[in-house]
């Protein structure tokens, strides 16, 4: 279904077109750059896949454990989204084989025009898979929006402390999940998994909000006049988009892949990749839904509880999250679960009720306050996981060098360096990096508040309300710099 | 101009908060021995306290198999294997928190055995706190200053 065309976006001036230049533009043209990322990275997800469930037992020696963890975990959130969103989904090799199958291609556009997909916008058509191995179905309505990939990064998250140590354990997860992406692939159209059922996909979309990269239309009047929607429906020199978005209605980031499909097919040359002020997506309130506040308020928790189950000195809680008891377990998937999904958006809902009281907003219905504020959360949760990230990354990074060589844990020394020691990189700055982090983070959050709360009343509110808003981020941060620097006890 | 002003006394106070010498601090000097049994992807005692200044001595202890305890910022590593204890002194010169953690692979939660060692007075976790509420009010006068320079004032 086809939505009406955007105004052009506030703040449109406040962006710099990186394919004005014609290299930038030329390069992301090319249908191999998708091919070359996506096999290169496919090549190291079967080797991760084979030596979590051959190799080694000992997650420390094992690339399964070491790169997927530490190394794709720390280039993750430490660069690809907070700079680039969902630039990690443009190199991601899980749907990648199934939507090869999908359009019986590795790389060529389609060779008579049209979508391994959906083939009209207006849905008069059945979803249909020209040429190509996929049922090509609808994903069914009732499970739009993120609550499957809530679901699935709450599993995953549950039960991370055996899937982050057990190599055999990460080698069937990831297992799973390229099985998922084939066999989804198989049933429903374009990028269905992606979009809907992966769990990583879920909260990159949510934190792309706030990245400096946006692909964007240049001129939405350009495609309301320009009827054949080819960057939906495919041409000859692409396909239509695989994230199932209809580009010249897009205005956040949330949902593109960044695959690159759009500038390819756009006859207009209306597409563009820009760099802007970080988080002004946050601000599109038709796109404020309450599966993403939910999964702002995941991610927070979640970030909250890492460092408390991970690098705090309880033994006791590492065995109940390890399954060492199902008594243990049972109560740490209770307190797990309780905060994640009931104790964050109470304290949350409160907040909101008192902002709506304090700020004079008494005509603005808590539920949207409720909804809208918790994207105030995104910055503030994208620097925890940051925060949490470093003190991953910096204490376990020299892993790496030994499975390089000896990837399976077997005594190979391919290049040289199985035997380079663990050594920890500069942990003795990671407090200060975290701190600098989490107050970053807060002062982001502080303003997004601020702009939704103008944005929802249409002018300032009174300052008792942004006070509120700033008072509950401040404690927030305040609780996650004690994680980090103060005594535990 | 507000917001530049807002800027600058925020910036400044930031700096005051960061390098302010911290109030009371006198080096102990003291002599400490801790003693800290590792088992079970845990150290006990889980949080080690001491002074700035200290000189200590920490005796590892493995009892179910061997652990290592290395110390974040002191570049301290130490191995134990059961039944054999091993030691290490150094000075607490630097105060904070730092994370202790196990050095060899001794299972599967090996890269989470950490605890904590605490060098008192925790000045960087208070300034931290510190530099977080000027950060938050610093961001509500900078907001609320270019509201009203905009003539975009809020309801009263």
């Amino acid at each position: 279904m086809s939505r009406p065309v955007p105004p052009r976006p506030v703040g449109a001036k406040r962006r710099w077109e990186l394919t004005r230049w014609p290299a930038v533009r030329n390069l992301l043209r090319q249908r191999a750059l998708n091919w070359v990322t996506t096999t290169a990275a496919l090549l190291g997800f079967l080797l991760a896949i084979a030596a979590g469930i051959l190799g080694t037992g000992a997650g420390s020696a094992n690339f399964g454990i070491v790169f997927v963890w530490i190394v794709w975990w720390g280039l993750l959130m430490g660069a690809l989204l907070p700079l680039g969103g969902r630039l990690w989904c443009f190199i991601c090799p899980i749907p990648a084989p199934g939507e090869w199958l999908q359009r019986k291609s590795l790389v060529g556009p389609p060779s008579s025009g049209g979508p391994a997909g959906l083939l009209s916008i207006d849905g008069a058509h059945e979803s249909q898979s020209p040429g190509g191995l996929s049922r090509g179905g609808r994903w069914p309505k009732s499970l739009r929006g993120i609550w499957l990939q809530n679901v699935g990064f709450l599993g995953v998250a549950l039960f991370s402390a055996v899937i982050l140590t057990r190599p055999s354990v990460t080698g069937w997860v990831l297992l799973g999940f390229l099985a998922g992406g084939v066999g989804l692939a198989m049933l429903f159209e374009r990028r269905s998994f992606c979009r809907y059922v992966c769990p990583v996909g879920g909260f990159i979309g949510l934190y792309s909000l706030v990245a400096p990269v946006e692909l964007r239309v240049r001129d939405p009047l350009v495609c309301r006049d320009h009827g054949t929607k080819d960057c939906y429906l495919g041409n000859e020199a692409g396909y239509g988009c695989p994230w199932l978005e209809q580009p010249w209605t897009m205005d956040r980031n949330a949902a593109c892949g960044l695959c690159g499909e759009c500038l390819r097919t756009c006859t207009q040359d209306n597409i563009t990749v820009n760099l802007r002020l970080p988080g002004s997506d946050l601000l599109v309130a038709h796109g404020w839904k309450l599966d993403e506040a939910y999964k702002a308020f995941i991610m927070l928790a979640c970030a909250a509880i890492y460092p408390v189950v991970f690098l705090g000195p309880w033994g006791w809680l590492k065995a109940w999250a390890n399954l060492d008891t199902l008594q243990g377990f049972g109560l740490y998937a209770l307190g797990f679960l309780a905060l994640n999904l009931l104790a964050l958006p109470i304290v949350h809902l409160g907040t909101a009720a008192l902002t709506r009281w304090a700020g004079g907003l008494e005509g603005v219905p808590v539920r949207r306050l409720f909804v809208a504020l918790a994207y105030a959360l995104v910055p503030l949760g994208l620097a925890a996981w940051m925060a949490f990230t470093v003190s991953l990354v910096f204490a376990n990074a020299s892993y790496a060098w030994p499975v390089l060589s000896d990837p399976f844990g077997w005594g190979w020394n391919l290049l040289g360096t199985r035997d380079v020691a663990w050594r920890p990189w500069l942990t003795g700055w990671v407090p200060p990096i975290q701190a600098a982090l989490l107050i970053a983070g807060l002062v982001a959050s502080i303003a997004a508040a601020d702009a939704i709360l103008r944005k929802i009343h249409g002018k300032a509110v009174a300052i008792q309300g942004v006070l509120v808003q700033a008072f509950v981020l401040a404690t927030e941060t305040a609780f996650l710099l004690w994680l980090y620097l103060g005594a535990s006890a | 101009m507000a917001r530049f002003i807002i800027v600058t006394v925020f910036s400044v106070l930031g700096l005051l908060v960061l390098v302010v010498p911290w109030p009371g601090v006198f080096l102990s000097a003291g002599e400490r021995e801790i003693r800290v049994l590792a088992r079970d992807f845990a150290y006990a005692p889980g949080v080690l306290r001491v002074s700035r200044g200290d000189r200590v001595t920490l005796v590892l202890e493995a009892e179910d198999v061997t652990h290592g305890l290395y110390v974040d910022g002191y570049d301290v590593d130490l191995v134990a294997v059961p039944g054999r204890a091993s030691r290490a002194t150094f000075v607490a010169d630097r105060p904070g928190k730092f994370r202790l953690r196990c050095s060899k692979v001794c299972g599967t939660l090996h890269p989470f055995m950490l605890g904590e060692l605490i060098v008192t007075p925790n000045s960087p976790f208070w300034r931290a706190i510190g530099m977080m509420v000027l950060a938050a009010v610093g961001t509500v006068a900078f907001l609320r200053a270019g509201r009203r320079d905009a003539g975009d004032e809020a309801p009263s």
